[in-house]
Order: structure tokens, then sequence, then C-alpha cells
């Protein structure tokens, strides 16, 4: 759908005439349109798990809310108030379906943005690309995302899991000295993807991996896991598996004295949530990959991003936790959308938006790690795809050697 | 045989839990009749209590022994105010019932204290008790802790007229009446119990796997198949029951690992240790089909 | 209970209603009309439970399996075979059909909790065996199965929403005629004696191991061609989707429809798909409507509607409403002396309390 408003002629077409590569919008006289989009209005619709097992994601989409309440309060996106719509999908896939449906063709959103979940997002995959609807940064780090070939309307977000599973494989072949690999990994999609890429990035050393067990979610306590692991006698110990899980097993091989090197997934990396309850005596020299700043890392404290998160927090989001890293995830995340929606300028089309979306050069988002930008272009759909390895020291991370490069991995 | 060793200690470790939250089960199922599906989010809410109150600056043991009593007190208010309407409801309709107040449970833990995972202190001290590698002090504590709690349920119910009347208030109302007993009451009270027994299950299980408003979710699943195969109406059974269970699922993923290990094919692994342990026990129950403990029912016709 | 004559205009009205389209794009929208098919095939898995629960006194916590199942099967079926998905739903039903059979087989000596035991282990196992290794070539292990929407055929001019609802709208009215056909027939007098008093049911020669067992069959074979039409509506099948909350479900739609009722089950469908969405709504208006300060979640909502619904109705709607008809018909003619017996029943009562 195509609107022009000749009113607003002039203004709209020395607005686009800023923009750079909008000679269409500049042709067509200004405005440009998509469902969702108006001149006082942009509409995005999210969907997110606020009840159910995963209700704890639930924070996400309130902070979420938070951001783009507080981005209307302080006057919109070039005079466009955002209309954020959530809807709670309780991590089912089928839900999912129903909800997104229901934004895109009832409520008629502008984008789908940061749906979580990888099977959610899985089951939405086609009908989005389909529907030519833009489905931007979702919250899950599965490879699948970043395919603008395939699915030119699906872009991820975090650095994907499968890379960040290369990463520390490379990294203990180099480090550790005669690895026997031992491997727990939370049996579904999310597993899986670190676990490919941690036996793409062996390669021919696969055969180190001396045991690999799996655990549910719905498991009470992963001790029999580690219990069978400890007894391979390995020395490397890599833990694919959400704060809960992850704090139990480390917490576990302490109390076995079993003292392996520990790799950790960048999703439990948190260290309230799981350095802490994991117990920081049984946790020191855990290696993990960190691309976001962690709330409750010291060092970080007078970082100006930080200083400006912490106040935004107080003033914006005031009911949920300092300490909670979900919160600057969705911070980061809802900067990202926030400028590329700034960047579309008038020309408030789907296809502008993946265009915005695909064409940024060294971003600097907020609460990165220093170093890290956001890079994406037509043939890169991967925003964010360096980490910095980090050892835990004390009570904190340390980070260590250079910044990764998914490329250069 | 280490390994073994440490399965099976972990295994009862674990059961020990679902035992704890299978005897609060028990606990509404003898009193009432019911199969309280809430009975894990309620516990969950009670840990959080006890928690609050040791923010608040409250030690342990005083936190605990007043989150228990909140726990009894809620318990009671549940029932006289939320369960007494539906007295003459179909049972169907009362699990709905539960489900409801399990929906509310989670979502006011999650807005009240948010879905961040706590730590949450053990009492045990850490060196003293425990075989060092085989179990830990919380694990050993948390079998006696069940024990303990079993006996004093064991002798309540055996050797007070309290716990006399409550029995008969359940076994038959009418005549439990007739003799003077308040049977409104009595199950006001086995509602008590029950939340109590869940709050020290709580207490006790949130050490291990974190205080979360989700920690109880897997746990009741474990817990409702212990006190099933106990004989759902069995305080002891449902205690052994938690340990068949506990130890049964280990004792599934070690020879599973140990057939890997030897013939270098995997066959049964951790991802179907429940599964496998479950028809077990459907099994054994399809052979003794009044649960491993319970009493065979006459009927009359 | 449900007046006869009202059957077809419901029918003719319910295949009428998606040609309006053209006319009213906004009522009968694309979305509208899958979300109307995603509550005929909760009513018809409903429909399966009860005719388990409802109609033959048997507990089960397990139908999230037989659903998964069902969807499992048109789903390989579809994806390893490129079987049409219209051809999937035979196949569905039979291998649904044999499992539940071969699952009532041992839980014929299981009554009450502990077939409540057994049908939750299955609830819990399937998603577990679906993950199994050496399944995964043909499950897709944990991530899935990614399929296709229906097309529609014969090139009518039909969007693939108004084919999708005309597909689960006839199927639904083939398995409610068939199951309406089943009850009113001796094997459903049979069934509903061993419900209600089974000795006597013996006593009258009815062989109540081989009608329990077969509708164990009957009712995982309803519900599984309702996993299947899910799978085609939804073009993707995962683990993840048949947790054993799905079961709880069902058990809800079961129970708020109104349990021993067909018409319940319709109600339970709607109910079931209903419920989230409006207790999202109704969150979020007493946030920013009434203006209430503390944030009131909808899972919050969701639990604070199942009450005060078992409260106002604890036969549920159907049961419910059916009261409220009889009680304004009293009123009414105080002379007519009808007997008012709900025909909602409370079968599970009579099942555990024996």
């Amino acid at each position: 759908m195509k609107k022009t408003n000749r009113r607003t002629f002039v203004a709209g077409a020395s607005a686009a005439a800023l923009l750079t590569g909008s000679r269409v919008a500049f042709a067509d006289s200004g405005k440009k349109y998509s469902d969702g989009a108006s001149d006082t209005e942009i509409k995005i619709g999210h969907t997110n798990p606020y009840s159910g097992p995963a209700s704890s994601y639930g924070v996400i989409g309130k902070t979420l809310q938070a951001y783009w309440k507080s981005v209307n309060e302080s006057g919109g996106i070039n005079g466009r108030k955002v209309n954020f719509i959530t809807y709670d999908d309780g991590y089912s896939p089928p839900k999912t379906v129903e909800m997104v449906r229901k934004l895109v063709e009832e409520d008629k959103v502008l984008c789908c943005f940061n749906t979580l979940g990888t099977p959610c997002n899985t089951a939405i995959h086609k009908y989005m690309n389909q529907k030519k609807v833009p489905q931007l940064y979702v919250a899950t780090g599965a490879s699948k995302w970043g395919d603008p070939k395939n699915f030119p309307w699906t872009m991820g977000y975090q650095p994907d899991y499968h890379t960040e599973g290369v990463i520390y494989a490379k990294h203990l072949l180099a480090n550790v000295k005669d690895p026997k690999i031992a491997v727990i990994m939370q049996n579904d999609d999310f597993g899986k993807d670190y676990w490919n890429g941690f036996k793409e990035g062996l390669g021919k050393d696969a055969g180190k991996v001396v045991k690999h067990v799996t655990y549910e979610t719905t498991d009470p306590t992963v001790d029999s896991q580690v219990i069978q692991l400890k007894d391979s006698g390995a020395n490397v110990f890599f833990v694919i598996a959400i704060p809960k899980f992850a704090a139990q097993a480390m917490r576990k091989a302490g109390d076995l004295g079993w003292k392996p090197a520990i790799y950790l997934n960048n999703v439990s990396s948190s260290v309230t949530s799981a350095m802490k309850p994991a117990g920081f005596d049984n946790v020191q020299g855990v290696i993990t990959a960190l691309y976001l700043m962690d709330p409750t890392d010291k060092q970080f404290d007078s970082h100006p991003d930080m200083k400006t998160w912490v106040e935004w927090m107080k003033k914006h989001n005031a009911e949920q936790s300092l300490q909670d890293a979900s919160n600057v995830f969705a911070y980061s995340v809802a900067s990202l959308m926030h400028e590329t929606l700034k960047k579309c300028g008038d020309n408030l089309t789907r296809e502008n938006v993946m265009r915005q979306a695909a064409n940024f050069q060294k971003f600097k988002l907020p609460l990165l790690l220093p170093g890290i930008t956001v890079s994406t272009s037509p043939t890169d759909f991967y925003p964010i795809q360096a980490v910095q390895l980090s050892r835990f020291k004390g009570e904190t991370w340390e980070l260590f050697g250079d910044i990764m490069h998914a490329e250069s991995s | 045989m280490e390994q073994f060793l440490q399965q099976l200690a972990s295994g009862l470790a674990n059961g020990a839990i679902y035992a704890c939250v299978a005897l609060a089960l028990v606990m509404i199922y003898v009193s009432t009749d019911h199969l309280n599906f809430a009975q894990g989010e309620m516990a969950m809410f009670s840990t959080y209590i006890s928690w609050q109150l040791m923010q608040w600056g409250l030690g342990f043991w005083l936190a605990f022994i007043l989150a228990v009593l909140i726990s009894f007190c809620m318990g009671v208010f549940i029932e006289r105010v939320i369960l007494r309407p539906l007295h003459h409801a179909p049972v169907l309709s009362i699990v709905v019932v539960f489900i409801g107040l399990l929906a509310i449970c989670n979502s006011m833990a999650g807005a009240i204290w948010s879905y961040l995972i706590k730590e949450y202190p053990s009492p045990f001290p850490k060196a003293e008790f425990g075989i060092a590698g085989v179990i830990g002090p919380h694990q050993l504590g948390v079998v006696l802790v069940t024990l303990i709690v079993l006996s004093l349920l064991f002798a309540f119910f055996r050797y007070t007229p309290l716990g006399l009347a409550m029995r008969a208030a359940a076994q038959n109302p009418q005549m439990a009446r007739l003799v003077g007993v308040r049977v409104d009451w009595m199950l006001a009270l086995g509602w008590g119990l029950a939340a109590a027994v869940g709050a020290v299950a709580g207490i006790m299980v949130a050490h291990i796997v974190y205080l979360d408003p989700n920690m109880m979710g897997g746990i009741l699943l474990y817990a409702f198949a212990s006190a099933l195969i106990g004989g759902i109406g069995n305080p002891g059974g449902a205690v052994v029951g938690g340990f068949i269970v506990g130890v049964l699922e280990n004792m599934v993923a070690y020879s599973g690992n140990m057939i890997e290990k030897i013939t270098g094919i995997y066959i049964i692994g951790n991802g179907e240790k429940l599964t496998v342990a479950l028809i077990i026990v459907i099994f054994v129950l399809t052979l003794k089909p009044a649960g491993l403990f319970g009493r065979v029912v006459v009927k009359r016709v | 209970m449900f007046p006869k004559k009202w059957v077809l205009p419901l029918i003719v009205l319910a295949f009428v209603i998606p040609l309006l389209r053209p006319w009213m794009p906004e009522v009968v929208s694309n979305y509208r009309l899958f979300l109307v098919s995603t509550m005929i095939i909760a009513s018809i898995a409903v429909l399966g439970l009860n005719l388990l629960t409802g109609f033959n006194g048997q507990i089960s916590l397990g139908h999230s399996a037989f659903y998964a199942v069902g969807a499992y099967t048109a789903a390989i079926l579809m994806d390893k075979l490129d079987m049409p998905y219209y051809a999937t739903l035979p196949i569905s039903a039979a291998v649904c059909y044999v499992v539940g059979w071969l699952f009532g087989k041992p839980a014929l000596k299981l009554e009450g909790h502990y077939l409540a035991l057994a049908t939750f282990a299955l609830a819990l196992s399937v998603p577990q065996i679906l993950k199994y290794k050496w399944l995964e070539d043909l499950t897709g292990g944990v991530q899935g199965i990614v399929l296709s929407k229906p097309e529609v055929p014969f090139g009518l001019p039909l969007t693939e929403d108004q084919w999708l609802y005309y597909y689960c709208l006839v199927v639904m009215i083939v398995l409610y005629w068939a199951a309406n056909n089943i009850l009113n027939s001796r094997s459903g007098r049979a069934m509903m004696a061993i419900r209600d008093y089974h000795i006597a049911a013996d006593t009258m020669g009815i062989n109540s191991a081989r009608y329990k067992t077969v509708t164990f069959g009957i009712s995982a074979a309803y519900t599984g061609i309702a996993g299947a039409l899910s799978a085609s509506a939804i073009a993707f099948v995962a683990p993840d989707s048949f947790s054993f909350f799905l079961s709880i479900k069902f058990l809800i739609g079961l129970v708020v429809g109104g349990v021993g009722s067909l018409a319940g089950s319709v109600v339970g469908g709607i109910f079931y798909v209903l419920v989230d969405n409006s207790a999202q709504a109704l969150s979020t208006f007493v946030k920013n409507d009434l203006g209430l300060q503390f944030d009131l979640s909808a899972y919050t909502v969701f639990g604070i509607l199942l009450i005060a619904l078992m409260y106002m109705m604890p036969t549920g709607i159907v049961g419910g409403v059916y009261a409220i008809v009889q009680g304004v018909r009293r009123v009414r003619r105080p002379a007519a002396s009808s007997s008012a017996t709900s025909p909602v029943r409370d079968v599970a009562a009579n099942q555990q309390r024996p």
C-alpha cells in the first residue's frame, strides 16, 4: 500500500534527500508506507513467552515495552510514535503462528521484531517470508536466521550459537594439552546448534569428545549427567545449558572434586544468575565468549553506555532488576531496531526496513563490548558476529585476547 | 564402581526431593481425596516467603519456622475460601480449579520476586557430615529431613486425637460428623498440613535446584509418579516411591551408559531415562494395581 | 439436549460465512478463518478426550501424546513420502487407533489415579521418543519438520485459509456425526453403562474389557486426526509443541465445555483457543483502562478466569447454560414439572470413588 501526502511534500522531500540510497523515495515525492506505518505511527509486532515454563524470558518483553514507551515520550522516531504490540505465545510454536498471523493480518504491523525462541521462529519463518514481512533481530542464536538468499525477510541479532561453538573448539584445541572432552547439552534446537558448531570446530579431532550427555528442561537436576561425565575421565567440560542447569552442572563438578577446564556457553554468562549460584569457588577459570556488557560486572560501572543504561532503567523500567542481563539484551536490540527505523526516514516500506537493516557499517550499538560493532550487508544477515573470550576470575569476567570474528575463527 | 555409588547417592538425594513433595500430595489426598496440581507452586511460594524473611535479616531456622507457619495458614485459607464453595463440584472441575491456582501462584511469584534464579542457602554445615565425593552434606540433610517429616506425620496420625479425627473425617465424613468431628475444619487442617509439608519440601529443594518460580515444574511430575507408586493414600509409600523413582532413573541412565561403554552402541541415555523408569513403574503397577504399598480396596456392590 | 433443528442451519451458516469475504474482508478475514480452524481442530481433540473420559469414564492425561503421534504421522508422510495432506488423515487415525488400543490393553488393569499416572507417563515420554537418537532421521529430532500449507485444489477461487477452514469443518462434521451415531448405538450405550456402573454392565453381559480398549483406540484416533490437521494448519511440527501442558489444556477444554456432552466439546475447543488470547486482552484492559497500578499478568488472569468459571458453572459451560435455560423455563411454565437433570454428568466422581 502506498500513500502519498501532498501537503507535506516539501518536508518529506527534503528529509528524503538527506538519506543515502533513497532515490526511490525521492522520486516518489517523499513518503512511502507499507501496512503498519503512517504519518503518526509505526506498528511493531512481537511475541514472547510471558506464561508457562519459559516465562523467565518475559523480562525481555517488558523491557522492550518500556523502551518503546520511553522513545515515544521523547518524541518518537522521526515524529512518529511507536505502537509496540506484544503477545504471549507461551513458547509454543502453534501459538506463535496464531499470534504472528494476528500481528500481520489483523494488527497490520510494519514488521515483527525480536520474536523469541528457536522453535517459535522456525514455525513462522516460512510464513513471514511468503508474506514479505520483516522478521527482524530474532531473539535466538540459531545459525539459520542469516540466510538472505532463501529467506530475505528474516534476520538474526546475536552471534550465532554455531559460530560460538566453533570458537570454543578452536580455543581449546590450541590451549589444552591432550584434551579429552565432556559435553553436557540441553536436548533441543538450541543445544544442537552449539553442538554442531563445536564438532565442526573440532574437525578431525572430533574423536576427542569422550562423552556427550543431554538433559531435558524438565529434569530437576543434572547431577546424574555430571557424574557420568566425570567418570569418563575428561579434562575439558563444555557446558551447553541455560543458567539454572549450567550453575547446577558447574557446582556438581566442583562438589565431585572434578576440575576440568570449563567452557560455558554465552547464554549462561550472567554473573548473578549462573556464576554466583554455582559458587565462585567452582567457577574460577571458566571461559566464555561475550558480546554484551554484563550489568553485574564491575569493570563496566564507569562506562558511559552502562551509566546511560542504569539511568534509563531507573527512570523508565524501575520494576525490573538492574542485575538481569536480559534487560541489557533487550535494551541493545531495541536500540538497533530504533536506529534501523530512524534510518528509514519517511520511507517506511517493508522493503526499505529490510534494506536499512542490511546496511549497517560498523555501527556502534550501546552496551556491546568495546570494539564490537554491528555490520550487515545484503549478503550478510548476521548483525553481530564478533565475540571476545573472557575468563572468570574472583567475582567477575576478565576479557582476554582479541575480539574474534566469525570469519577469522 | 565409583560411578555406581555416586549415581546411587545422587538418586537417593533426588529421591528425597520427590519424596518430600509427594508427601505433601499425599497429605491432601488423605484428608480431602483430591490430587492437588498446585502443590508444587504453593511450595515454591512458601519458599519465596522464607527467602524474603531471610532477606529481611532473619536467621535460617527462624525464617524456616515462620514460613512453615505462614504456609499452614495459607493452606487453611485456600481451603476455606477457594475450595469450600466447590465441595459438591465434580472432581474434574476441582482439578481445573487447581490448575487455575497453579497459574496464579506461579505468575504472582514471578511478578513479586522476578524470574531471576536465586541462590538459596543450605542450613547444613559444609564439611562435617556427608561422605566426600559420594553424597554432599545438603543431600544427606534432605534425606534426613524427609525421614523426620515422615515420622512426625506418622506419629501425628497414629497417636494424637486430632490425627485420628482427621483420618476419620477423610474416610467416612458422615459417621465422623455423627461422633462430633468437625469435618469441615478437618479438611482445612489437612490443607494446612499439606501446605506446611510442601513448604519444608520447597525449602529443602531450593538449595539444590535454585529458587525460581518454575523450580517445581519438573519436580511435581516426579512427585506425582512417586506418590502414585507408593499408593496415593500412604505417606510411607510416597517416601519409598520417591526414592524408587530417584534411584531407578539414575540406574537406567547408568546402565545405558555402561552398555554404551562396553558395546559402543547407544541404546538408552539421559534423554530416555525418565521414560524408561516410568515404563518400568507402570509395568509393575499392572501387576500390582493398587500401588506397591496401597491396600487393595474391596468394593461392595 | 441440543435442539436438533438448529444443527442444519448452523452447518449451512458455517459454510456460507467464509464466502462473504469479498463483502466484509475485515470481519471474515483470513486470520479469523485460521483462528476458527484452530478452534475446530481443538474441538476435535477435546471430543476425542470426551469420548474416553466423558462417555466411558476413563481419565487420560496423555492425549497430547496421541495428538503428537497423529501430527508426526501426517508430517512424516508428507515430508518423506510426499503424500498429499488429505491422504494422511486416515493413516494418522489408524496409527493412533492402534497406539491407543495397545495402550488401552495394559491400562485396563489400572483405574482412576493409576490410569492417570500411566497416561501421564505417556504424555511425558512421547516428546522424548520423538527426540530419540535413532529416530532423528525420521522425526527431524529436536528441530522438527517444516511443512507446506495445504494448497487450494481444482483451481477453486478460495484463499488457503478458506480452504483450510472448509477442510477442517468437513472433517469435524463427519467426526461429530460418527461420534453421535456411536453414542446412540448399542456400543455407545454399553460404553456409558460401563462408565456409570461397570459391575452392573458386566453382569448384563457387556464385555467391558473389549469396549474399554476399543474406546481408547477410537478416542486416540479422534485426537490423532486433530493432530494431523494441526500439522497441516501450522505447517510445522516440533517436540516442544506437544508437552504435557497440552494434555492439561485438553482437560481444561473438556471440563470447561462440559464432560460427557458433544456440544460441550465444541465449546471446550473454542474456549481452549480463546482463553489465552482473552486473558491477555483482559490483563491489558485492567491495566490500561481500569488504571490498576499493579501489573496483573495474563497468566494470573487465566487462573482467575478458570476458578471463576468453575464457581459459576461447576459442570462446564454447556451444563451451566442448560441449567439456566431450565431455570428460565421453569419460571415461565411452573406447571410443567420437567426433571431438570443436567446432561453433564459427574463422571469422574463415579470413577474415582469406588
